[in-house]
């Protein structure tokens, strides 16, 4: 019998249904991956006898017919997911005895769905870094690693290394910057950071308030389209979430493409860049053409703009978000003497550097004195950076772009940790997006001289999720892009 | 009003004061959350994720809230804005469970208004509104129940506030002891906030300079914190006066400082200098869209409005011929207004005015009593002054009856009935008695008809009394001086 965690999620779901295997089974499978991968690190908190009830509950529903969309399909949660009664660390070892009493909204709209919980997924402290270094339960190791341990990308690095290595079926991610994308990309599979207000907030730890979105995780574009269907939705309990319709995804992978224009942003291939990945998006453009889509040179002129307006609101935010753990009600706590040292040590003990660095320069840049001079002048660059993408889309459909610039590079790799610039310009690609609100998906497209994948990323509308899945399924197609 | 001026031996002083004002909204929930907002139950109990500061929590805006922010502003005359937003104020506190309140910074529900108080000599003034905006009230933290430890109790936190901010336009205490019993009776009369200072629900900051008198310079102010009652407010502003006043003459200057109001000794102390001001990194709340108000919502909430204290005085005084004070006093409390008209409806308004600020108030003063649980009712009120008017009792038998009708609650017709107490004017009745008390003091008729006619007093005095009070005076009166003068 094939390995059956090998299976995407539309192949176990159809198996499941024809009886080749029951859902019980497909967890024990998955377990059993799991325990024996714990190499990957991917897992921060498992949770077998959660899933193998939920398993056994799915079995029932497919023995009476009152089967739903996800029914028994085991998922890995991204730790930033908050999920009740099951632990909550947001990596953080500020977090690392929090049990949430509630359920994020697009996790109980999974488990509505009928999905399986295997556990919760490794991530960088609270979601912010590149490479999933920032992780107070350590790194996570790319499965793509070959003699010395790679990242798996950031934040939704255990994500991301959990589907690439079949310990689970599908993952949820949050994408403030690029957290979904890039690990995406790293490990050789796709994710779709959907519109901001697609996937509710509420009862996912927040980063960044007006960049965060969830978003799947998968094997292939039609695994992220079924599980992008079930995560999304209105949520009156989330003011940002958007009141409309969630289209049927999965309808739009066999959509012609043909007459669609394909916009390549020229900003977005500055001099210097590395001529694989250029060949690459190249190819994907050839692809689309040789299918009837028009491609055409746009420009998005404010782009060299985006990561230094990108790393002035995503700190500002996180500075204020952050600043409930305090150890007064929940989590760590490092006793003072007074309440001004109660909130030191516990801040100072509970948060890694990284977040440190991020609370310092969003509390920087609110202060009075430099709000107008950093905050004030990034929020009106955010607003010039959306304005270039509607522009843009006024003459093509969809923009195609490199998802980063970059492959999978060594676990502790110097010139990452010793310049923290260094690792934010991995973001260059994807951080426009997040600030201009839009949905973007990230698919492999091929593999490095080194073996190592580089993804491509298809920038939409917004709430036209619909054409980045009708467009990356034809680049899925012609690809051909083999997984682990 | 008379000029409020402080003179000392080096020369003369007036004052410069501006107030902020918090104002607990009336809600069935917490501005941001599903929690109750009641009061007075055991600690932490009206507490939801949100309130609390949980994960990924997020505010939602409660509708109530918004709706009784707009009523409010459309009560101090200002101008309603249309587009108005929230911001993040961060600071760290125990009892503030985000560790930044939900309030509106740049873009304000409600902009500049203004209220019209009224002062003690009769004479009224125009105070400016600045702004008013929502926001979010922090927890409690109670520090004397432990030596080592502070206690929180979270119900509060998350309760609707409005905070009002006045122009710095008052130049006298008592003005702005006119200007929170004004704010108070409207927002009583809105029901948009309960107005208790002493429970909280209503709390004021106080900001305070003076300067030379007749110069319009603006000089460094203080900000006092919490002061929770309409007196402490003006003995506040007073004492605060003072010692700028000591300050400047010996020669030092004010620095712009919060300090904390005292009310055991009336004096306040430094809380904080300007530099060590906290930095509050305002920054516009992502979690919550910008509020968007339609025309055709802030007009459903205009006419839903009420007749206001203003209003209403001015009709006592212009249609029911009430003085000006006589109006004020009875506008002022929604309850005790509408009380009196219906007292007064169909019978002599100023009468029953007089009868509900004197008699009536002074009964419900002694029995502690609320008006809505007065004994006397707004008819039996009304009809007693009617049976006065009708002169089927005297005022003095009034009070007597008012008495009863006190103790008893019924009606003065039937207690004038059961007593028998009806003025007698049957003017036959009346000569009975002149002739019987003319007959038994002929030394006093005698001394009358000598010249010493103020006696005629005397007797009706006396007949007044032989009928028990029942006799009609002014028939009384008259008869007398015919009988004596015959």
């Amino acid at each position: 019998m094939t390995d059956i965690t090998k299976l995407t999620v539309s192949e176990a779901l159809n198996a499941l249904k024809n009886k080749e295997f029951t859902a019980s089974e497909l967890t024990e499978a998955y377990l059993h991956n799991m325990e024996n991968e714990r190499q990957y690190n991917a897992y921060i908190t498992e949770c077998a006898d959660i899933a193998l009830t939920q398993a056994a509950e799915a079995d029932k529903h497919y023995a009476n017919g009152t089967n739903r969309a996800l029914e028994g399909i085991p998922l890995g949660i991204k730790d930033l997911f908050c999920t009740k009664n099951i632990r909550t660390t947001a990596a953080s070892h500020i977090l690392d005895n929090f049990v949430p009493p509630y359920e994020s909204t697009v996790t109980q709209n999974l488990l509505d769905d009928g999905a399986v919980f295997l556990g919760k997924l490794n991530l960088d402290e609270f979601a912010m870094g590149g490479s999933n270094e920032t992780s107070y339960f350590g790194p996570v190791v790319n499965p793509w690693s070959k003699d010395k341990p790679l990242v798996p990308g950031g934040s939704s690095g255990g994500s991301a290394a959990a589907v690439a290595a079949h310990l689970c079926a599908a993952a949820t991610g949050t994408d403030t910057g690029g957290s979904i994308r890039e690990p995406a990309a790293f490990c050789g599979i796709t994710g779709i950071k959907p519109t901001y207000g697609r996937c509710s907030r509420y009862g996912i730890v927040a980063f960044a308030s007006s960049l965060d979105q969830a978003g799947p995780i998968a094997q292939d574009v039609r695994d992220c389209a079924i599980l992008l269907k079930s995560m999304a939705g209105f949520d009156e309990k989330d003011s940002t979430s958007y009141k409309t319709e969630v289209p049927d995804f999965e309808s739009f992978m066999d959509k012609d493409i043909a007459g669609l224009t394909i916009g390549l942003p020229k900003e977005y291939r500055p001099d210097g860049m590395n001529p694989e990945i250029c060949a690459y998006w190249d190819k994907a453009a050839e692809y689309l053409k040789a299918r009837g889509a028009k491609v055409k040179e746009i420009s998005l002129p404010h782009t060299k703009y985006a990561l230094a307006t990108y790393y002035v609101l995503a700190p500002a935010e996180a500075s204020s978000n952050l600043a409930r753990y305090d150890g007064i009600r929940y989590g760590f706590r490092a006793e003072g003497q007074h309440l001004d040292d109660l909130y030191t040590n516990t801040r100072t003990q509970g948060f890694g550097a990284e977040v440190k660095r991020r609370i310092m320069i969003g509390t920087y840049v609110l202060s009075s004195g430099y709000y107008d001079a950093y905050f004030l002048k990034a929020q009106k660059m955010r607003r010039l950076i959306y304005n270039d993408f509607m522009d843009a889309f006024k003459q093509c459909d969809v923009i195609l772009t490199p998802t980063s610039p970059i492959t999978a590079f060594p676990i502790g790799d110097e010139s990452m940790l010793q310049n923290p610039i260094n690792m934010y310009l991995n973001d260059v690609f994807t951080v426009s997006v997040n600030l201009a609100g839009l949905p973007a998906l990230s698919l492999p497209i091929g593999l490095s001289a080194t073996g190592l994948p580089y993804g491509m990323q298809l920038i939409g509308k917004p709430f036209d999720e619909g054409t980045l899945f009708s467009v990356a399924a034809k680049i899925e197609t012609d690809a051909k892009f083999e997984r682990i | 009003m008379a000029e409020y001026i402080i003179e000392t031996a080096k020369g003369k002083w007036e004052i410069v004061v501006g107030l902020e004002i918090h104002c607990q909204i009336i809600s069935k929930s917490k501005i941001f959350s599903g929690a109750s907002t009641e009061f007075g139950d055991d600690p932490n109990i009206n507490v939801s994720f949100v309130d609390a500061g949980m994960p990924g929590m997020l505010p939602t805006l409660n509708k109530e809230c918004v709706h009784q922010a707009v009523k409010t502003g459309l009560g101090l005359n200002a101008k309603i804005n249309k587009y108005s937003e929230f911001s993040r104020k961060n600071y760290f506190y125990a009892d503030m469970p985000t560790d930044y309140q939900i309030t509106q910074f740049r873009y304000p529900i409600v902009g500049e208004g203004e209220i019209t108080i009224d002062l003690s000599d009769g004479s009224t003034k125009k105070i400016g509104i600045e702004r008013m905006h929502i926001e979010q009230d922090a927890g409690k933290s109670i520090h004397d129940l432990s030596p080592t430890k502070s206690y929180i109790d979270l119900n509060r936190a998350g309760v609707g506030l409005m905070e009002i901010v006045t122009k710095p336009d008052f130049r006298a205490p008592e003005e702005a002891g006119a200007f929170l019993r004004k704010l108070r009776s409207i927002l009583r009369y809105l029901g948009t906030c309960d107005g208790n200072m002493d429970e909280g629900s209503m709390r004021c900051d106080v900001n305070v300079s003076v300067r030379p008198y007749g110069s319009d310079e603006l000089r460094s102010r203080s900000e006092m914190k919490n002061v929770n009652s309409v007196k402490f407010v003006m003995q506040a502003i007073e004492n605060e006066a003072k010692r700028h006043i000591e300050i400047y003459e010996s020669g030092g200057t004010i620095e712009q400082e919060t300090r904390q109001f005292d009310p055991t000794t009336g004096q306040s102390k430094l809380m904080r200098k300007k530099e060590f001001a906290h930095d509050y990194r305002y920054f516009p709340e992502p979690d919550l869209p910008p509020l968007i108000l339609s025309d055709e919502y802030i007009d459903s909430i205009r006419a839903e409005m009420i007749e206001l204290p203003d209003a209403k005085k001015q009709r006592f005084v212009e249609t029911l011929g009430l003085t000006p004070y006589d109006a004020t006093v009875l506008c002022e409390n929604k309850e005790h207004a509408a009380f009196f008209e219906k007292a007064a409806a169909g019978h002599d308004a100023k009468k029953v005015a007089n009868w509900m600020m004197s008699d009536f108030f002074a009964m419900l003063n002694k029995k502690r009593l609320d008006i809505a649980q007065s004994p006397v009712s707004a008819e039996n009120l009304g009809n007693l002054v009617e049976l006065i008017s009708k002169e089927v009792i005297s005022g003095k038998i009034a009070k007597d009856v008012f008495e009863i009708m006190s103790e008893t609650g019924k009606s003065p017709e039937k207690i004038v009935e059961e007593k028998g107490l009806k003025q007698v004017t049957d003017t036959g009745a009346i000569e009975t008695i002149i002739n019987e008390v003319i007959a038994s003091n002929p030394d006093n008729v005698s001394a009358y008809k000598n010249g010493k006619t103020n006696l005629a007093g005397w007797f009706v005095g006396q007949v007044i009394k032989q009928s028990q009070g029942k006799a009609n005076p002014a028939i009384v009166n008259k008869l007398v001086r015919e009988k004596l003068d015959k």
